[in-house]
């Protein structure tokens, strides 16, 4: 016999407030141990022991190695903005100020964006996948029955290496874009001092400081994030490929609201 | 023998998503007394020795070394106590990043307290000790899966610890391979430490071990001597040691 429609309709109300009260419940522990983790790598960048040598690698693996698909997007994207930025403003005869607006655009936005974007598809998944082994084959377990603390010893010289290496590689990205802007405008019979000239014309020296506080915030998101989800990984070699994916997703989708914030805050401050 | 020189558990209680693992366990590794802990793929088995090592928090219970109630205290707390006892982990866990050498000085060169050159004594004595020191620069990926595990038990043993725990030591291995891991955990004991071994390879357990805990459906259903295990009416612990054509597909 089938139950009252009434009936069934409460039960559907029930299972679906229990489910969202799962989903709400399992959000805001995930949230709470990603800041805690956080917190905690934090707090220990400056505590011994240092991990030199794990640093360095980190650094060469992390960063050094972005260095090339940093270029080809800073070049590309330098060139594209300079193509679309000169079609528009020919009719109005002001084809002088594209080098200020590629400049202004790459350093401020696209340049910290892609460049973390980039290194976040290449660098965050790394993280991920390679602490998400060590988790699945027992490694870290095996860390901590040594005395090691995981977070000192895996976290922090990742951190580290993303603060100090995505700012770079962003100075280099936002360097190669107005290189590559200049290679477009030289089609449009601009010369290097009227490209030059205006750079100061839509510039000013908080865009500078913006330009690399955003990469950095966004290489913590990155580290910490690849490390979150690494270190949580459950499941074997399955498992390992979806902490990876979700690393990636995770990581793109609060590069992107940070950026919006944090511009929110420089524009404040510009007033 | 007093309450320092023993594991305990007490009343432990342990589940994932609601499946009990554990339920009111109890087990005491007394130092001197080697044991194994045999039961199916699935009962619960490597869960205690990462319990004991506080790597997993029980729901609720008690867990000590020696006197030491690690239970809700921060890895920190019980870092000392902890020296004392080292894993061999059923794949090996070696650090891949690492060559052997680095594999089995790990702790040493953690602790800082030893010179390069006092470490890599060390290190070359437990490869000897375990019949790979041939393999000092090599990385994990270049060893067999009998080499790993004889690397595993040199890094155990590097920090001289009492207590040695082993998960499934002779998994996959080739019966030279279970013959060697055998030989080594008999020397060990020989030598005065203490093994505490999970496995469900009946020879492996009966050749290195005095005492026997038997587990089923999150309970211990059995403790006891070799014999008093062979012996036994229980039966779980008959089928377990002599399964027959009912147990097929169970």
């Amino acid at each position: 016999m089938r139950p009252p429609k009434r009936w069934q309709w409460h039960s559907n109300l029930k299972i679906n407030s229990a489910v969202i009260d799962n989903i709400l419940l399992t959000f805001f522990y995930e949230l709470q141990n990603y800041f805690t983790l956080a917190g905690r790598t934090f707090a220990r960048i400056f505590r011994r022991p240092f991990y030199y040598r794990e640093f360095a690698i980190q650094f060469d693996k992390l960063g050094f190695s972005s260095l090339f698909i940093c270029i080809l997007t800073g070049l590309f994207s330098g060139m594209v903005m300079a193509l679309q930025s000169l079609i528009q403003l020919k009719p109005f005869g002001a084809t002088s100020y594209v080098g200020g607006m590629v400049a202004v655009t790459m350093v401020k936005e696209l340049g910290p964006v892609l460049a973390s974007l980039m290194v976040a598809g290449r660098v965050g998944s790394a993280i991920t996948a390679e602490l998400g082994t060590m988790v699945v084959t027992e490694q870290v377990d095996a860390m901590r029955v040594e005395g090691t603390d995981i977070i000192k010893r895996l976290a922090v010289p990742r951190l580290k290496a993303m603060l100090l290496a995505l700012p770079l590689l962003t100075i280099v990205t936002d360097m190669v874009s107005v290189v590559g802007g200049y290679i477009m405008s030289a089609g449009y019979n601009i010369n290097p001092i009227m490209y030059i000239s205006g750079l100061p014309q839509f510039m000013v020296f908080q865009d500078l400081i913006e330009g690399v506080v955003k990469p950095t915030v966004f290489g913590a998101i990155i580290a910490i994030t690849g490390c979150y989800v690494g270190l949580n990984t459950k499941g074997g070699a399955e498992g390992v490929g979806s902490a990876a994916k979700k690393a990636v997703v995770l990581s793109s989708v609060l590069i992107l609201v940070c950026d919006f914030f944090i511009a929110k805050v420089f524009v404040v401050f510009r007033g | 023998m007093t309450s320092s020189d023993s594991i305990r558990m007490e009343k432990l209680c342990y589940s994932i998503g609601g499946r009990k693992i554990l339920e009111n366990f109890d087990f005491h590794l007394e130092r001197g007394v080697n044991r194994t802990i045999l039961g199916v793929s699935g009962s619960g088995k490597t869960t205690i020795l990462k319990l004991l090592l506080g790597l997993l928090e029980p729901d609720s219970g008690g867990i000590f070394l020696g006197d030491l109630c690690i239970t809700g205290l921060p890895e920190s707390a019980f870092m000392q106590q902890r020296r004392r006892i080292a894993i061999v982990f059923q794949g090996g866990a070696l650090f891949d990043s690492m060559t052997v050498g680095e594999n089995v000085g790990y702790r040493l060169f953690e602790e800082g307290q030893l010179t390069q050159a006092e470490i890599t004594a060390i290190v070359r004595e437990k490869l000897g000790f375990v019949g790979v020191e041939p393999a000092l620069d090599l990385y994990p990926a270049e060893l067999s899966g009998g080499m790993k595990k004889r690397v595993a038990i040199a890094r155990a043993l590097a920090a001289d610890p009492d207590y040695i725990f082993f998960d499934e030591p002779t998994t996959g291995l080739d019966p030279i391979g279970v013959y060697n891991i055998c030989s080594l955990m008999q020397r060990l004991q020989a030598e005065g430490k203490t093994t505490l071994m999970v496995t469900h390879d009946l020879a492996t357990a009966f050749a290195t071990s005095q005492r026997f805990t038997f587990l089923h459906n999150a309970h211990m259903l059995f403790e006891g001597s070799e014999d008093e295990m062979k012996a036994s009416n229980i039966p779980e612990v008959r089928e377990f040691l002599a399964p027959t054509t009912s147990s097929l597909f169970v």
